[in-house]
């Protein structure tokens, strides 16, 4: 985590260090590693519903990170992610009707969204803005289409999981949980990894500006390319998270653009094109939801109107607020230029 | 015979999507923003046209007047408001915008007239459900048609204002190049209210016939805005006609799958899209979202 290089400065002729860690980045990892440690412990210290609650929270998680992978640093606005999302938990009543072990299937239906990603990808990564955004959301209302007549998946009425049945209630719910936990550490770790290898500094360069940042000898389709997969088995794990956890799906609402209305909200309200944005983000929206949800449209009308401030005024979101003042990212993803001789 | 049928409803339903994408196209061809709040407004269109009808006993196309006042002071609004200073925030903004836009509008309509679905049918009077018998299996709807001239005249109105006029001449150069038009006197910003307020009144007008020829609720809008969006991409991006043209094709799809079975009406629309996508055609979307 301390990598060091040594570059020659020309015009001083002095030594430059390049850090990638520093104070900030050291407490940062460290508040992190704590907060996985106490979460990690969850099912054993709490009653079911923090359980349950909690994995919600870290599906939430999962879907901001994801989103923001795409539109903060590919410039991939995409208003289909509910593909992934249903497709991930329909492959996981799809392996369990095959006797597929369910916690299994989780893991296969997430990586089978993926593939569902790289395959609708030669279609959608040569369109861009507004174009991209909507041809994501016919494939997604396509994928709902096709599974909606299929009788044997539940057709119109819903499904529900029954396999996970064969474990005792509460060995179920601590599971499920854990595996939540597993994968939001997973997801957002290769996220991590992205930003702090050599794409990191591509991705943010496309972030900022993609034609510059391919006239500056970027590649970009490969880079998108992985955005879009990783973002595909992102919300792949998160719909057949989901499914565990409510053990009920129907097609219209686990294909239903509410997600992308919510992926936004808590994108925008958190930070577009940080990685620390999102979780802020999917925890503002986690306890909106909570406190406000009874007032029905009203609720869903407030959350436009913040996202439509938020889009307008603060684009970047409330991390900005704070990120701007630390003198670097919580995680050791930045450079920083040192004189040497210190 | 039924195949025939089904080609001329989906001709006449293609009329309906034409008039959908007009406004669609022209946002995005004069200011680059894909609206995503455009069937939104479409519907709002609706629901004005059905308040005032009821409320009032008139018929729609006379409520269409006072709506049309009130969807255009409201796309004022939202210009002035939303669309200018959302177009400063880079390419990601006006999409957020407008889709935070959607999720306004649909619960606001969700809100203030539940979720029931409504029609205009019944206050047309005779010509919602009038048809002209051809054989027992054909028959021409006299909205169908009806719409379907509107859809030409509005699009052939369009074309000729962009290409003859000097309004058109203005809204050409500010596509092109919005800052040079500003250096020889074209402000971006009326231009851009101009193509905003006929974007508005044709989602009004689409609205209205939407709500005549079938049903709509609240939650309509997604759907419109999509079947806008196959038109304007089968059709070809930045082409009237061709928005015509993709109209009609996503139409007869959409007739000519549900012979096949009622479950395949939607899906088949959609397939076709993703398969302009995949030709030489939708390779040269690669342009697609190019900032002016």
């Amino acid at each position: 985590m301390s990598t060091t290089q040594r570059t020659q400065a020309p015009a001083t002729g002095g030594g430059y260090r390049v850090r990638r860690s520093s104070l900030t980045s050291w407490l940062g990892s460290l508040g992190f590693l704590v907060i996985l440690v106490v979460l990690a412990f969850v099912p054993i210290a709490f009653v079911p519903v923090v359980i349950q609650q909690t994995t919600s929270f870290l599906i939430l998680v999962i879907l901001a990170s994801m989103w923001n992978a795409l539109a903060g640093y590919g410039g991939l606005v995409s208003v289909g992610q509910q593909a992934y999302i249903g497709f991930g938990a329909y492959a996981v009543i799809f392996l369990t009707q095959r006797d597929v072990e369910p916690y299994l299937s989780i893991v296969i239906a997430a990586l089978a969204s993926g593939v569902l990603a790289l395959v609708v990808s030669p279609l959608l990564l040569r369109l861009r803005g507004g174009v991209f955004a909507i041809a994501t959301w016919v494939v997604a209302e396509t994928i709902g289409l096709i599974i909606l007549m299929q009788s044997s998946l539940g057709g119109g009425t819903g499904v529900s999981l029954r396999a996970l049945n064969v474990y005792a209630v509460a060995d179920r719910r601590a599971y499920t949980y854990w595996i939540t936990l597993a994968f939001t550490v997973v997801l957002l770790g290769a996220v991590l990894l992205l930003l702090r290898r050599r794409t990191g500094a591509a991705l943010q360069a496309i972030r900022d500006d993609e034609d510059a940042a391919a006239s500056a000898g970027v590649r970009t389709r490969p880079l998108k390319l992985i955005l879009f997969v990783l973002a595909g088995v992102g919300c792949g794990a998160a719909g057949a998270l989901t499914l565990a956890n409510t053990l009920f799906i129907q097609p219209q609402s686990i294909f239903g653009v509410q997600y992308t209305a919510f992926m936004i909200f808590m994108v925008l309200v958190g930070g577009l094109g940080s990685f620390e944005g999102p979780i802020l983000g999917a925890l503002v929206f986690f306890v909106a939801q909570n406190e406000f949800a009874d007032l029905g449209a009203w609720y869903l009308i407030g959350l436009g109107l913040v996202a439509i401030g938020f889009a307008l005024f603060l684009p970047r979101g409330l991390w900005s607020l704070v990120g701007d003042r630390l003198p670097d990212p919580l995680l050791p993803i930045g450079y920083r230029l040192r004189s040497g001789k210190s | 015979m039924t195949w025939v049928n089904a080609v001329v409803q989906g001709v006449l339903l293609g009329g309906l999507y034409a008039l959908f994408a007009c406004g669609l196209s022209l946002l995005f061809g004069v200011m680059r923003i894909i609206n995503l709040a455009h069937g939104d407004l479409a519907v709002l269109g609706a629901f004005l046209i059905w308040q005032i009808s009821t409320s009032f006993g008139l018929s729609p196309f006379v409520a269409l007047i006072p709506a049309l006042v009130v969807m255009l002071a409201l796309g004022y609004v939202l210009q002035k408001t939303m669309l200018t200073r959302s177009l400063r925030g880079g390419p990601l903004i006006p999409l957020l915008a407008t889709f935070g836009l959607s999720i306004v509008i649909q619960n606001g309509l969700l809100q203030v007239f539940s979720a029931d679905v409504r029609s205009l049918g019944g206050q047309a009077g005779p010509i919602a459900h009038a048809s002209w018998t051809i054989t027992d299996q054909l028959s021409i709807p006299v909205l169908g048609v009806v719409v379907l001239a509107t859809a030409v005249a509005v699009l052939g109105g369009l074309q000729l204002v962009l290409r003859r006029t000097g309004i058109g001449r203005e809204m050409r150069a500010t596509a092109q190049d919005a800052d040079t038009a500003g250096l020889v006197g074209v402000p971006s910003s009326s231009v851009y209210a101009r193509a905003t307020a006929i974007a508005i009144a044709t989602a009004t007008l689409a609205g209205m016939f939407l709500a005549l020829r079938s049903t709509f609720s609240a939650a309509s809008g997604p759907t419109q805005l999509i079947f806008a969006f196959e038109a304007v991409v089968i059709g070809g991006l930045g082409s009237l006609w061709g928005t015509l043209g993709g109209g009609i094709v996503l139409g007869v799809a959409q007739t000519v799958g549900a012979q096949f079975d009622p479950q395949w009406s939607i899906l088949a629309g959609h397939l076709v899209f993703l398969l302009i996508l995949a030709t030489p055609r939708g390779r040269s979307l690669d342009l697609g979202g190019v900032r002016a």
